[in-house]
C-alpha cells in the first residue's frame, strides 16, 4: 500500500476551480516532483495536503487513514511536514530553538515540569539539544545555533526550514521551492542533502521547484500541473519530452 | 558547545534575578537610613504589584504576541477575591496563613477568569483581540461596582442591586459593598513580601520562557502558520499563556489589596490597564528585565518629581520618550552593542541582542 494516496482532489474558491481531479500515489523512500507554470495550483495542493485549505472534493489517505478535515497540527503529528515558499521561520528565536520547536511532539514534558525545573526537564532538554544539533549538522548550520534565525542568509534560512520540518519526524516531507534564491553550487549541494535525508530517514519527499535541472536530476516521478489540472506525469524523461508540458512552459497550442 | 545556549539563557536570567535583589537591598538601605519620603515608602508595595503586573502582561504581549488592554480586570479579580478571603477568615486563622490563603485564592480566581475569558477572546487576532480584552476589563470593573456580598447567621448573601436587597438579619454585615468596595482587610502586605512575590513571578515566567511550552508560545508569536505546521496546538498554548498571565495579575491584585484597608473597583479601570501596557512597551516587548525597570522607574518618578509641581507630567513624558529611544532606536542599540562588546562579559551581548526585538 502506498504511503500517501491522493484521489480526485479538488478545491474551488468561490467560482474559481483552483485544483481539479488531482491524483498521486506516493511510496515510502521515493522522491516526487510537482511542477507547472506560476499559478498552476502547486502550492494549493500543498496547502490541502497539510490542512491549511479544506479540499472541496476528493480524498487524501495517509497510511490507510483519511486526513481530510484534520487541523494542520494534527496532520503534522500524523506524519506530514512541510516548508514554505515564502520562508516562515520563527525569526526572533534562535536557530537551535527553531529546530527545538520542531521537536515539540517528539520530546515531551509538561508545562509544570518546565516551570518547576524538575529533573526530567534537564534530561529532556539535553536530549532535545542533542537531536537538534544533529539535524543542524546535516544542513551545516550547527555553527549558527545560537544566532537569531532572522540573521541567517537566505539560503541557510531555507535549509533551517527543512531541518525544522525534519525535526517533527515526518513520513512525508513537502518542500515548496527549496532551491529558490540559491546559486548553482548551493542547489547542487541541496540535491545531495535531500538525497541524504531520504536515505537516512527513509522518508518520501514531494517537492515543488522551478529549477528544472534540480527537479529532473533529483525526482523519480514528476507531476505537471497547469490551470489546476494534471497535464502530464511520469519519470523525468517522459515529462521532459511531453509536448503538452513544453507548450505549458513555452506557450502556444499543444 | 552543546550546552552553551542553555547556560546562556540561564546566565541572562541570573542577571535579572540579581538586578531585582540589588534593587531591593538598595531600597532597604535607603529606607533604613531614613532617606525615603513618606509618600514614597507608601508606594513600595504598589511598586511591587505593578512590577508583577508588568511581567505578567509581558507574557501576553511580548511572549505570546497578543495585545491585551484589560489586564487590570484580572488584577481586580485577584484583589477582590483575595481581600474577600482575608475578611472572611481573618479572625479564624493566624495572619500569615490568612495572607497566604488570600494570595492563593486571588491567583486561582484570576486564573479561572483568564481561562474562561481566554476561550472566546483567543479566537480573535490583533486589533480585534485587543478591543475585546478592553471590553472584558470594563465588564469586570462594572460588575464589581455593583456587586454586593453580605454574611449573617444563615450564610452568605449575594446581590447585584444594592446592600438592602441582601436581606441580612441583625447579626449580618456587608463585606463587598458595591461601588464602595471592600473594607477591613488586614494591611499585611510588606515590601519584603512583595519582593519575594516578584522573585516567584520571575521564577515562573523565566522558566516558562525557556521551556518546551515557552518555545511553543513564542513560535505562535513569530509565525502562527509555521507553528501549526510543526504540530503546535495553537489554541492550547495561547490559552496556557493567557491563563498564567491572568493568574499572576491576580497575585499582584491580592498583594495590592492588602496594602490598603479598603479597595474599590474603580481603581482598576482602563487607565490602569494602559499604564501597565506602557511599562511593557517602554521596557521593551518580550524583555522581562525591561518591564521591571520601567515599572519601578515610572511608578517612582511621579513621586520624585513632586518638587517640579506643574512640570511633573512634562518631565514624565520626556523620560518616556528617552526610554523608548534607548530601547528601540537602531543607532542607540548599535551604540549599546559596541559598549557591551568592550566589556569582557559575553552575557551583555546577549542581553543587548534580546532588547532588539
Amino acid at each position: 500500500m502506498a504511503l500517501l494516496e491522493i484521489t480526485n482532489l479538488g478545491i474551488a474558491f468561490g467560482g474559481l476551480q483552483a485544483v481539479e481531479k488531482f491524483a498521486l500515489s506516493i511510496e515510502k523512500g521515493h522522491l516526487y516532483g510537482l511542477i507547472g507554470p506560476n499559478g498552476a495550483g502547486k502550492t494549493t495542493v500543498f496547502n490541502m495536503l497539510t490542512g491549511v485549505y479544506q479540499p472541496t472534493e476528493g480524498d487524501i489517505v495517509l497510511d490507510g487513514r483519511s486526513i481530510v478535515g484534520l487541523k494542520p497540527a494534527v496532520i503534522n503529528k500524523a506524519g506530514i511536514a512541510r516548508t514554505f515558499q515564502n520562508i516562515r521561520l520563527f525569526k526572533d528565536m534562535t536557530v537551535l530553538d527553531n529546530v527545538k520547536v520542531g521537536l515539540h511532539n517528539q520530546v515531551k514534558y509538561t508545562t509544570a515540569t518546565g516551570i518547576l525545573r524538575l529533573p526530567s526537564y534537564f534530561v529532556k532538554e539535553r536530549a532535545m539539544n542533542e537531536k537538534a544539533m544533529e539535524l543542524l549538522k546535516i544542513f551545516d548550520l550547527d555553527g549558527e545555533a545560537g544566532q537569531p534565525a532572522s540573521s541567517l542568509p537566505y539560503g541557510k534560512q531555507r535549509k533551517l526550514e527543512i531541518a525544522r520540518a525534519l525535526a517533527t519526524n515526518p513520513k512525508l516531507l513537502l518542500l515548496d521551492e527549496p532551491a529558490a534564491g540559491m546559486n548553482p553550487n548551493e542547489t547542487a549541494e541541496l540535491m545531495e542533502t535531500v538525497r541524504f535525508v531520504r536515505d537516512k530517514f527513509g522518508i518520501a519527499v514531494l517537492l515543488i521547484e522551478h529549477d528544472m535541472s534540480f527537479v529532473m536530476g533529483l525526482c523519480e516521478h514528476i507531476t505537471v500541473l497547469d490551470y489546476g489540472r494534471i497535464i502530464a506525469e511520469g519519470d523525468p524523461e517522459t515529462v521532459r519530452s511531453d509536448p503538452k508540458v513544453i507548450a505549458a512552459y513555452l506557450g502556444g497550442e499543444a | 558547545m552543546k550546552m552553551k545556549p542553555l547556560s546562556r539563557s540561564f546566565r541572562r536570567d541570573l542577571v535579572t534575578y540579581g538586578m531585582v535583589v540589588v534593587m531591593f537591598l538598595a531600597i532597604q538601605l535607603l529606607s533604613g537610613m531614613g532617606m525615603l519620603t513618606n509618600s514614597l515608602s507608601g508606594q513600595l508595595v504598589p511598586i511591587c504589584a505593578y512590577i508583577i503586573m508588568a511581567i505578567s502582561l509581558n507574557l501576553t504581549v511580548g511572549i505570546l504576541g497578543e495585545l491585551s488592554l484589560g489586564h487590570a480586570g484580572f488584577m481586580s479579580v485577584g484583589g477582590f477575591v483575595g481581600a474577600f478571603v482575608s475578611v472572611c477568615v481573618g479572625d479564624a486563622v493566624p495572619g500569615w496563613l490568612c495572607f497566604a490563603l488570600a494570595l492563593l485564592a486571588g491567583t486561582a480566581a484570576a486564573a479561572l477568569f483568564g481561562f474562561l475569558i481566554g476561550i472566546p477572546v483567543l479566537r480573535l487576532q490583533g486589533d480585534y483581540l485587543a478591543i475585546v480584552t478592553l471590553a472584558f476589563g470594563e465588564i469586570i470593573k462594572n460588575l464589581l461596582n455593583s456587586f454586593y456580598v453580605g454574611r449573617d447567621a444563615s450564610g452568605f448573601h449575594v446581590s447585584l442591586k444594592d446592600a438592602l436587597s441582601l436581606n441580612l438579619d441583625e447579626t449580618g454585615d456587608v463585606i463587598i459593598n458595591g461601588a464602595q468596595g471592600i473594607t477591613g482587610m488586614p494591611r499585611s502586605a510588606t515590601f519584603g513580601l512583595g519582593f519575594v512575590l516578584i522573585l516567584i513571578t520571575l521564577f515562573i515566567v523565566l522558566n516558562l520562557i525557556n521551556s518546551r511550552t515557552g518555545r511553543a508560545i513564542m513560535s505562535i508569536r513569530d509565525n502562527r502558520i509555521a507553528a501549526e505546521s510543526v504540530g503546535v496546538n495553537v489554541t492550547r498554548y495561547k490559552l496556557i499563556a493567557f491563563t498564567i498571565s491572568a493568574a499572576l495579575a491576580g497575585l499582584a491584585g491580592a498583594l495590592y489589596a492588602h496594602n490598603f484597608s479598603s479597595l474599590v473597583a474603580k481603581k482598576f479601570d482602563y487607565n490602569t490597564s494602559i499604564l501597565i501596557l506602557v511599562f511593557v512597551v517602554v521596557g521593551g516587548m518580550g524583555n522581562i528585565r525591561g518591564s521591571i525597570i520601567a515599572a519601578a522607574l515610572l511608578t517612582i518618578l511621579p513621586e520624585l518629581l513632586r518638587g517640579f509641581s506643574d512640570y511633573r507630567m512634562l518631565v514624565y513624558a520626556v523620560v518616556l520618550i528617552v526610554m523608548m529611544l534607548f530601547n528601540q532606536s537602531p543607532q542607540l542599540v548599535a551604540w549599546r552593542r559596541r559598549l557591551a562588546a568592550r566589556l569582557p562579559l559575553p552575557r551583555k551581548k546577549a542581553a543587548a541582542g534580546e532588547k532588539e526585538v
